[in-house]
């Protein structure tokens, strides 16, 4: 016998089902006005430093279908690399913001402020990112990956030089549509799978 | 003793499986490549914080907070109660639980959901608290019933709460669902049975407990949390600045 470790395991995760909606985002689900607003609206308030960007996408499956009642939640850094509630973050940067798929069209909007660099532990900068965050019906973990821009030089992104397959970084690059604006779509099959992380 | 370090790694094994053929929308939205695994950063280490401000009087009480004249919800007086810590055995304060279910008939407010099950006029099916310093959170609300749903030809979710957690990191981030003792379709749902370790499944399964019941009142059930946990040694690099 040896002693007993009195760590705890981490309760396991079910799938949000099809109205997550419900929970997370009444407002939008139907249900009128049980809050005075949904949660993680803006990601961040008028006046926030920086520069101001729009990405949009979808999230694909494994027929290619952008299917309709994903709900996904973002968290960020300010444009100086400073998370809120950090000293010296940028007051008007909430940095969080919960958004879903559009009932019709499948097309998500996440508008915010472009990121600075965020150290790792060990001193490095990684490459302007936002984590990204994915519930469903059908998704019994939810997923986790960052979106990474592709007009942001990414070449010492620790991330980044982890993937072996060179291949599979697109898929974690917003791609530049216009001034400002940017798409990403999230595959969750298929050849070219979004890189997940388990991080 | 020093900062925090980084997340202890997610136990996979812990957790359901993503690819499920039992449970159909699994088998198109599971990603099929392995994930990429890396230490924690401050992208992962920090995350949004909710302020008592964001909470209404009734929020965390689903049997009254949809009702437009104080007409209570239908259904038995329950109240969900437990308490949200880390790996470690820390409590986790002020952090954000929201919960959603169908209603006492098993029917979800939701205009995708046609189970011919009446809608409550007086209930909503959402609510929201924070845990307090000692990261405890009560819900009052009513079972949700059983309900049929299109998967295999004739499946049955148990009757379940579904909860969603932020903790104090975005990586700590955990959606779930409570079950309820004795519910005999517990062990006859495929979205429960997507957890193959099944004292992993029996934690979701919440107790009676009588002790937290209020006679003639309500039952209520205790339904504990646990978070991934942030390693705290005297040996973590520190960042810079922080």
């Amino acid at each position: 016998m040896v002693q007993s470790l009195d760590t705890l395991v981490e309760t396991a995760s079910q799938t949000g089902g099809p109205y997550v909606h419900i929970g997370c985002i009444p407002t939008f689900a139907g249900l009128g006005a049980v809050y005075p607003e949904d949660l993680g609206l803006r990601a961040i308030e008028d006046g926030a430093k920086g520069e101001i960007i729009t990405i949009t996408g979808e999230v694909i499956d494994g027929t290619g279908w952008a299917f309709r009642d994903a709900l996904l939640e973002s968290w960020q850094a300010d444009a100086s690399g400073k998370f809120a509630g950090q000293e010296g973050a940028d007051p008007l940067v909430n940095g969080f913001a919960r958004f879903a798929a559009d009932k019709e069209t499948g097309l998500w909007t996440l508008r915010t402020v472009k990121p600075g660099k965020v150290k790792t532990r060990d001193g490095r900068l990684q490459a302007p990112h936002i984590s990204l965050w994915i519930a469903a019906r059908g998704i019994n973990i939810s997923l986790h990956t960052r979106i990474y821009f592709e007009d942001e030089d990414n070449s010492e992104d620790p991330l980044l030089n982890r993937i072996e397959q060179r291949n599979r970084v697109p898929t974690l690059m917003a791609k530049k549509t216009g001034a400002g604006e940017y798409r990403f779509d999230i595959h969750l099959q298929g050849a070219s799978e979004t890189v997940f992380l388990d991080i | 003793m020093s900062d925090l370090g980084p997340l202890v790694p997610r136990r996979r094994d812990m957790h359901p499986v993503p690819f499920d053929p039992d449970y159909k929308t699994s088998v198109t939205r599971s990603p099929r490549w392995p994930l990429l695994s890396m230490e924690s950063t401050p992208s992962e280490e920090t995350g949004p914080r909710f302020g008592h401000s964001l909470i209404g009087p009734l929020d965390n009480n689903l049997i009254l907070n949809w009702s437009k004249d104080g007409t209570p919800a239908i259904g038995e007086r329950i109240l969900m109660h437990g308490r949200v810590m880390d790996e470690f055995g820390r409590p986790v304060p002020h952090t954000l639980v929201e919960i959603w279910q169908a209603n006492a008939g098993g029917r979800y407010r939701h205009v995708k959901d046609t189970y011919f099950a009446p809608l409550d006029p007086n209930f909503g099916g959402c609510g929201r608290a924070l845990t307090d310093e000692q990261g405890r959170y009560q819900f009052l609300t009513i079972r949700p019933g059983a309900y049929p749903w299109p998967n295999r030809a004739n499946d049955w979710r148990p009757m379940h709460i579904h909860i969603s957690v932020f903790g104090h990191s975005f990586g700590q981030r955990l959606i779930t669902q409570m079950y309820f003792e004795g519910d005999p379709l517990i062990d006859r749902c495929p979205i429960a049975a997507t957890i193959k370790e099944r004292s992993q499944l029996d934690r979701l399964v919440a107790p009676l407990d009588m002790a937290m019941s209020r006679p003639l009142d309500f039952l209520a059930y205790k339904f504990d949390i646990v978070l991934r946990g942030r390693r705290q040694t005297m040996f973590e690099n520190k960042l810079e600045g922080m």
